[in-house]
């Protein structure tokens, strides 16, 4: 496949998905939750200008309401509530360290290998760029799960959950250009309901344990001891 | 086709309604009266599909087949019983002091949220909206769960939240895929509706269906509780009020593993293979084994019934995997009896843990001196979700192992064993409880057992014979998920 034989469509959602990868190692490898959160805020950004390329290429005026719930949502909204959080417990200036950070951005390397690996024998259906565009949005996904199992603060987990949501959405911009309307509010309706509840889980926590360090939470057990 | 709409918008009303008024003192029953409505609003829609055939309306956004129409009644059936409990039961908690106002409120109205968002994930046709509902009864669900606010129902709810969220995301990833297989073969404004897409399941990307497939049984196995994914589903059933362990169980389950035989429909369509039925006969068998196993190191009795839980829907799991039209019928046959007992153990459960002050299976002794009504219906319980005759469950169980012998003679044994270890794991536990001695100023509660009774009476008169028209429905919905009949 050569790039610039491509149209420019083409060539600009490629970038994008690199982009959008790049994004997530940047979130794998961070250990001071407000830049893990800025970082955040940039992919949500990202997704909204791919959303809005969608559209205007595609001529798919629909697309243009997802831009906006995608900015409002995931640019505006988790980030500054999560930023406040943080203040809140005043976790600002802490780095949290994290155990074999190499290990860690090497499982997120094959995790993307993985990713092209598992999507292979899509490309006897459709194009090397639609392999690349889901291939980097199913890794996105797996580099979510990476964050939260790699971080120990609640506020990593929710990061790790929302660019998990930002990786399916991409996918489904991507390969299919969006989903019906309907399914796409409704995921965005999930999406703001579950930030409106960690925000609550947030105050839950702090009350019962009095930080949001997730591994301090180790009460229930699979068989009792 | 009104009575959907209806019946979806009257659980709208009450999410609302209780929100405002949900502390009231007769509110319980209310709430009660809400879900009798739905469930005679159901059993109309059943009459409606039995008399006219699959329905599809609004535009194909709905669909009710013989498939999911006795599930939504089922759905509302144990909504409405449970609810019958859960109204003295929530009463006595707010007595004790364990509830506030404010809590009563978000209970009663996301007790209607679950409802809704169950009866849409079985009512519509658009496989988008029903990962999005199913997503949406975790959301419902998950503050109930840490509805008494101890630090380890935090816990249970966060890992709930966690666990089932990110799960599920899995299965939105396999539903993109699906969606992506189906607009190649064009009409992209359709390519969600399940009756669209059955109608063409031929023409779908075996390829991408079979990578969609596995994200949608990860997915939605998480929910299920299937084994390795199942560590949510202790937690949040043991620590959450009863009545809500009752829905989870009887409920959300049987709903989840719904949306993984829908999707198993198309996925066979496509790829003429068993590469689907293969997969969830494994996680089936092994969710059924582990659970067993797990169900002998309990100490919470709401643990111990949670794990169960597990086992059986491992065991539908598997015998959907089998396909068939005899495994079929027993998966279908199993998935309403094993609501049934389920939801009627919680409660039993319920009131003995109001009567003794603890989940602790070894403090809690002597039910059936203290009272008679709650020891036998714990016991009576055990022994049909054990698998005993008369009851229903061994109807069902019995033919799945028949048509395990036919197809995988060398599974069998397997399947016997784990059994019997369930058997073993519950009744070390229960024996104790029942017959025990009686603690020293251990008194009778206020109880009310019409609903255990209901239960186990409706899966006895299942043991002893089907109903004609109960069975004409399950041979029906065979007909349509395994291609054959019986």
């Amino acid at each position: 496949m050569n790039i610039e034989s491509q149209d420019f469509y083409t060539q600009a959602i490629l970038s994008m998905s690199a982009l959008v990868g790049l994004t997530s190692f940047l979130m794998l490898g961070q250990g001071r939750l407000l830049r893990l959160i800025f970082v955040f805020a940039v992919q949500g950004l990202l997704l909204t200008l791919t959303t809005s390329l969608a559209a205007y290429s595609l001529d798919n005026p629909h697309l243009y309401i997802s831009a906006v719930l995608t900015f409002a949502l995931k640019v505006v909204f988790i980030p500054w509530m999560l930023h406040k959080q943080v203040l809140a417990m005043n976790m600002h200036r802490d780095v949290e360290a994290l155990k074999n950070n190499t290990a860690v951005m090497l499982s997120g390397a094959s995790l993307m290998v993985f990713s092209y690996y598992v999507l292979q024998p899509i490309i006897h259906t459709s194009s090397m760029i639609m392999l690349n565009a889901l291939a980097v949005s199913l890794s996105v996904v797996l580099l979510g799960l990476m964050l939260m199992i790699s971080h120990r603060q609640a506020v990593a987990h929710v990061v790790g959950f929302m660019s998990i949501e930002n990786g399916l959405f991409f996918a489904a911009i991507v390969a299919t250009n969006g989903m019906p309307m309907v399914v796409e509010l409704g995921v965005a309706f999930d999406v703001l309901v579950a930030a409106i509840l960690f925000g609550i889980f947030f105050l839950h926590i702090r009350t019962s344990i009095d930080s949001l360090d997730v591994d301090l939470m180790n009460k229930l057990h699979e068989v009792d001891k | 086709m009104i009575a959907v709409y209806l019946l979806l918008l009257l659980s709208a009303a009450g999410i609302i309604f209780f929100a405002l008024t949900g502390h009231k003192d007769d509110i319980g029953t209310l709430n009660t009266r809400i879900n009798g409505v739905s469930l005679l609003i159901t059993i109309w829609l059943a009459i409606t599909v039995f008399n006219q055939g699959t329905i599809l309306s609004g535009g194909k956004a709905f669909l009710i087949d013989s498939f999911n129409v006795y599930l939504i009644v089922l759905t509302a059936f144990v909504g409405f019983t449970t609810s019958l409990f859960s109204a003295p039961y929530m009463a006595h908690e707010k007595e004790i002091g364990k509830l506030t106002d404010k809590r009563l409120k978000l209970y009663y109205s996301m007790y209607q949220g679950f409802m809704l968002a169950m009866y849409l994930v079985l009512t519509t046709n658009n496989m988008g909206i029903m990962w999005v509902s199913m997503e949406g009864a975790t959301l419902a669900t998950v503050l109930l769960v840490s509805l008494y606010r101890t630090p380890e129902s935090i816990e249970a709810a966060w890992k709930y939240f966690i666990l089932c969220g990110v799960g599920i995301a899995q299965a939105l990833f396999g539903t993109i895929l699906l969606y992506y297989a189906a607009s190649q073969i064009g009409d992209s404004g359709n390519a969600l509706l399940w009756s669209v897409l059955h109608e063409h399941a031929t023409q779908l990307n075996p390829d991408i269906l079979e990578i969609a497939f596995v994200f949608l049984l990860i997915g939605y196995g998480t929910k299920i509780g299937l084994v390795p994914l199942h560590n949510w589903l202790p937690d949040a059933h043991s620590e959450g009020p009863t009545p809500m362990s009752a829905v989870l169980s009887g409920l959300l389950l049987n709903d989840a593993l719904y949306a993984v035989v829908r999707n198993k429909m198309l996925v066979d369509g496509a790829t003429q293979t068993h590469i689907a039925g293969y997969l969830m006969m494994g996680f089936g068998l092994v969710s059924f084994l582990v659970a067993a196993l797990f169900l002998h190191r309990q100490k919470d009795i709401k643990r111990l019934f949670s794990y169960s839980s597990i086992e059986h829907m491992g065991l539908m799991t598997f015998a959907f995997g089998m396909g068939g039209a005899l495994a079929t019928f027993a998966a279908l046959l199993h998935m309403t009896v094993h609501s049934l007992v389920k939801s009627a153990i919680f409660v039993t459960v319920g009131h003995a843990a109001q009567i003794t002050g603890t989940q602790k299976m070894s403090q809690i002794r002597g039910l059936i001196k203290t009272q008679p009504k709650v020891g036998w219906g714990l016991l009576i319980g055990t022994v049909a979700i054990a698998g005993f005759p008369p009851f229903g469950v061994f109807t069902s169980e019995f033919l799945v192992l028949l048509a395990t012998m036919h197809s995988y003679p060398w599974l069998t044994p397997l399947l016997l064993l784990g059994i019997g270890i369930a058997f073993a794991g519950l009744f070390r536990h229960i024996q104790p409880m029942v017959f025990g001695e009686k603690p020293e100023g251990q008194n009778a509660i206020k109880a009310n057992l019409i609903p255990v009774m209901v239960h186990l009476g409706f899966a006895l008169w299942l043991g002893l014979a089907i109903p004609s028209f109960l069975s004409d429905w399950f041979s029906q919905a065979t007909q349509l998920i395994s291609g054959s009949a019986l």
